[in-house]
């Protein structure tokens, strides 16, 4: 954050308006007010200024990545994070997972008539940090205000455009016998931060979660012509959904050892008390990565200076999908997707 | 983690599988009664580390199974009721019930809440005065205080628009029930850690000295099952039957008293029907009369309901330990987690949710 630029207190004048109001979302002079006041405020850059319906992007690159994605989270913040740290990062990450150099983000929110026009100012901040910490700028948006009552707070919605500087296929159909799989840290904070704020949960450490943008260190890996096959960020459905989806995907059988799987212990502690299993407990910046064996020793190097690289697994046979998990106690058991959400448990 | 980890540990989990293979000189059927061990055991393949003589059979411990029917329809009729906050801990949301589940509820704006504790409720009622607000006081004698708790704090606070659907069940007379079914095959039991730490475990000597069957108080890590195992094994072996303690560093004999006190003032003992098994006499918990105002089936006038089970579901052999979950003709097939036909399927400590979860691609 560039504290010359940016201060804690909202530039709109709150006086008059505290609270969003329908307005905000009208296209007429509020609107202007919001735009210039708060979102030019903090984005402003060349593109944003531009002021018209669809920016002009130099992407001087034959390859292009695309993507979207929508952010619907209660409490809009958490130990670690909030709505805005996971827009930005959401979308940057999943620019990273194939290898895209993520550039320009695109910024819709869906604001409820009445949220604090303080509130709003803190996750605009958070969007405007976030950025700044991934080397993106937001270069277009839009605003719409529902009705009180007719969402939580806010909806956001971000996309991003990335450019592709490699010429690795880096895709599920690249995943090869004899790979190596790779994770940048510890397990299962995201779900749990969440998960404690949500239900007013004290646990003997505030667990932080881990949202954080992972462009720095896949651009790492990728510039020390380390030759990535496939990467997957682990979101929802976390370690053990991100692995099956990949070996669905893949065609291949993937062995994975409980013990190298890092969770810290009070990630763990949190998850027996709910009765949840962090191998299936969201993150929010965490990835594997599917490298050939003789890159480990560079991989992990790298995977190390941003966070705790580990080796987790390994890919098997060709036309046996399916995970293994070999157990702390040396037994096997398979991995599959969960059903629905995991709930917590009566005793 | 402390008091964790080392109960996972490899070494100690060999240890203990190489000393009841050298005991094991006969075939014996080992129950395991509680659905958080039935996890455990297929979740660390504990099973695979016993000799083929040794069949551990998972019993009717797990609360949200053994939930009648009729009790999750009641449930699903407060829900939907307009005037009021049903709340409940999330295993039993997913429960199919004749028509929909209270996940189902929810997504069609039915007040439904998700606890951990049912004080919160508690808080909930006290907040909307102008609501009803019902806590789904489901589980064994493991969740009973805290409910009965609940209720009497409700009592004490005047609190008016407060109650409880019941459908509290007590570990012995079930496990009572399969020793004395035709049916049974059962050697030996593993009793719940948990339920032991509240009602301690005097209770089972008078069925292990009545039916010759020896019952060890066990925990819930592989080395806490290896260890019941082999203690129940040993028994069985020297043709001993008699109530051990495996989990002791949790578990005192005469368990917690406060617990039980406060079961006992809010609670009496009542008749219950458990899913899948029938009525058992004396099994199950009801609000005596001194709290009947707090009874959610009398406040709302809730009559019997008569109901059918899917003629499909085996769910009612696999609590009874008659069956194991991949015997079951339709497991895996048209019963899945995503439409389960029994709660077996549905709960997180149900038998056949753990086959799915974690062996399915190995036994279908």
């Amino acid at each position: 954050m560039n504290e010359q630029e940016f201060s804690l207190s909202c530039p709109i004048p709150i006086t008059n308006y505290p609270n969003v109001m329908m307005a905000h979302g009208g296209g007429g002079k509020l609107m202007q007010q919001l735009i210039e006041k708060m979102f030019i405020t903090a984005f402003g850059n060349s593109f944003l200024e531009q002021r018209t319906d669809s920016v002009l992007l130099n992407l001087d690159k034959n390859k292009i990545a695309f993507t979207t994605d929508s952010y619907v989270v209660k409490p809009l913040f958490f130990p670690g994070g909030d709505i805005g740290s996971l827009a930005v990062n959401g979308t940057v990450n999943d620019l990273s997972m194939s290898g895209a150099k993520p550039m320009y983000i695109s910024l819709g929110m869906i604001i409820e008539e009445g949220l604090p026009m303080e509130t709003l100012w803190q996750i605009v901040n958070s969007l405007k940090i976030n950025c700044d910490l991934a080397g993106v700028n937001i270069v277009t948006g839009d605003t719409k205000v529902v009705d009180k009552g007719k969402g939580d707070g806010i909806f956001i919605n971000t996309s991003g455009i990335g450019i592709i500087e490699h010429d690795f296929t880096i895709a599920p159909s690249s995943i090869h016998e004899g790979d190596l799989i790779f994770i940048n840290g510890d397990i299962g904070r995201h779900g749990i931060a969440i998960m404690a704020t949500r239900e007013n949960l004290e646990f003997e450490t505030v667990i932080e979660s881990d949202c954080a943008p992972l462009n720095h260190v896949v651009q790492d890996l990728l510039s020390s012509g380390i030759e990535i096959h496939c990467m997957r960020d682990l979101t929802r459905g976390g370690l053990v959904s991100g692995l099956v989806e990949l070996s669905n995907s893949s065609g291949y059988e993937f062995v994975v050892n409980e013990k190298d799987v890092p969770v810290r212990e009070d990630v763990n502690g949190a998850c027996e008390l709910m009765g949840f299993d962090p191998m299936f407990v969201a993150n929010e910046g965490r990835f594997i990565s599917f490298i050939p064996e003789k890159y480990a020793d560079a991989a992990l190097q790298i995977l190390n200076k941003h966070g705790e690289g580990k080796i987790i697994g390994r890919v098997e046979k060709k036309n046996n999908e399916g995970v293994t998990l070999i157990s702390r106690i040396g037994t096997k058991r398979i991995l599959d997707m969960i059903s629905g959400e995991q709930l917590p448990r009566i005793c | 983690m402390k008091y964790l980890d080392e109960y996972r540990e490899a070494d100690a989990v060999m240890k203990y599988a190489a000393m009841i293979k050298k005991i094991t000189t006969k075939p014996w059927n080992i129950m395991e009664v509680c659905g958080g061990q039935t996890h455990s055991i297929v979740k660390f393949g504990i099973d695979e580390l016993l000799p083929k003589e040794i069949t551990l059979i998972h019993g009717p411990g797990c609360p949200v199974c053994v939930t009648p029917l009729e009790q999750i329809d009641k449930a699903i009729e407060l829900a939907s009721n307009k005037n009021v906050v049903f709340c409940s801990f999330g295993d039993m949301l997913r429960v199919p019930g004749s028509k929909k589940d209270l996940l189902s509820v929810k997504a069609e704006g039915g007040g439904v809440r998700i606890l951990y504790s049912p004080i919160d409720a508690l808080k909930i009622a006290k907040e909307n005065p102008d609501k009803e607000v019902i806590f789904f006081a489901v589980g064994f004698e493991t969740t009973a205080p805290a409910n009965a708790m609940a209720v009497y704090q409700a009592k004490q606070q005047g609190i008016k628009n407060f109650s409880i659907l019941i459908s509290h069940v007590l570990v012995p007379p079930a496990i009572e029930a399969i020793l004395s079914s035709p049916n049974n095959r059962v050697n030996g039991f593993l009793a719940a850690g948990h339920v032991c730490t509240i009602m301690g475990y005097e209770e089972y000597y008078p069925i292990a000295e009545k039916y010759h069957v020896p019952i060890v108080v066990t925990g819930f890590e592989p080395v806490d099952i290896l260890n019941g195992i082999y203690i129940c094994i040993k028994q069985l072996e020297e043709g001993r039957a008699e109530v051990e303690n495996q989990y002791s560093r949790v578990v005192d004999k005469a368990g917690n008293l406060h617990a039980q006190n406060i079961i006992k003032e809010v609670f009496k003992i009542r008749n219950r029907k458990w899913r899948g098994i029938g009525e058992i006499s004396q099994s199950g918990l009801g609000l005596n009369d001194n709290y009947s105002e707090y009874d959610a089936e009398i406040k709302f006038n809730l009559n019997d309901i008569i109901v059918d089970e899917p003629s499909e579901c085996i769910s009612g052999l696999i609590l009874q330990g008659i069956r194991k979950p991949f015997e079951c003709e339709v497991f895996g097939k048209i019963c899945t987690p995503e439409h389960p036909l029994g709660a077996t399927m549905v709960s997180s400590e149900g038998a056949c949710a753990a086959y799915y979860k974690y062996r399915n691609k190995m036994k279908v």
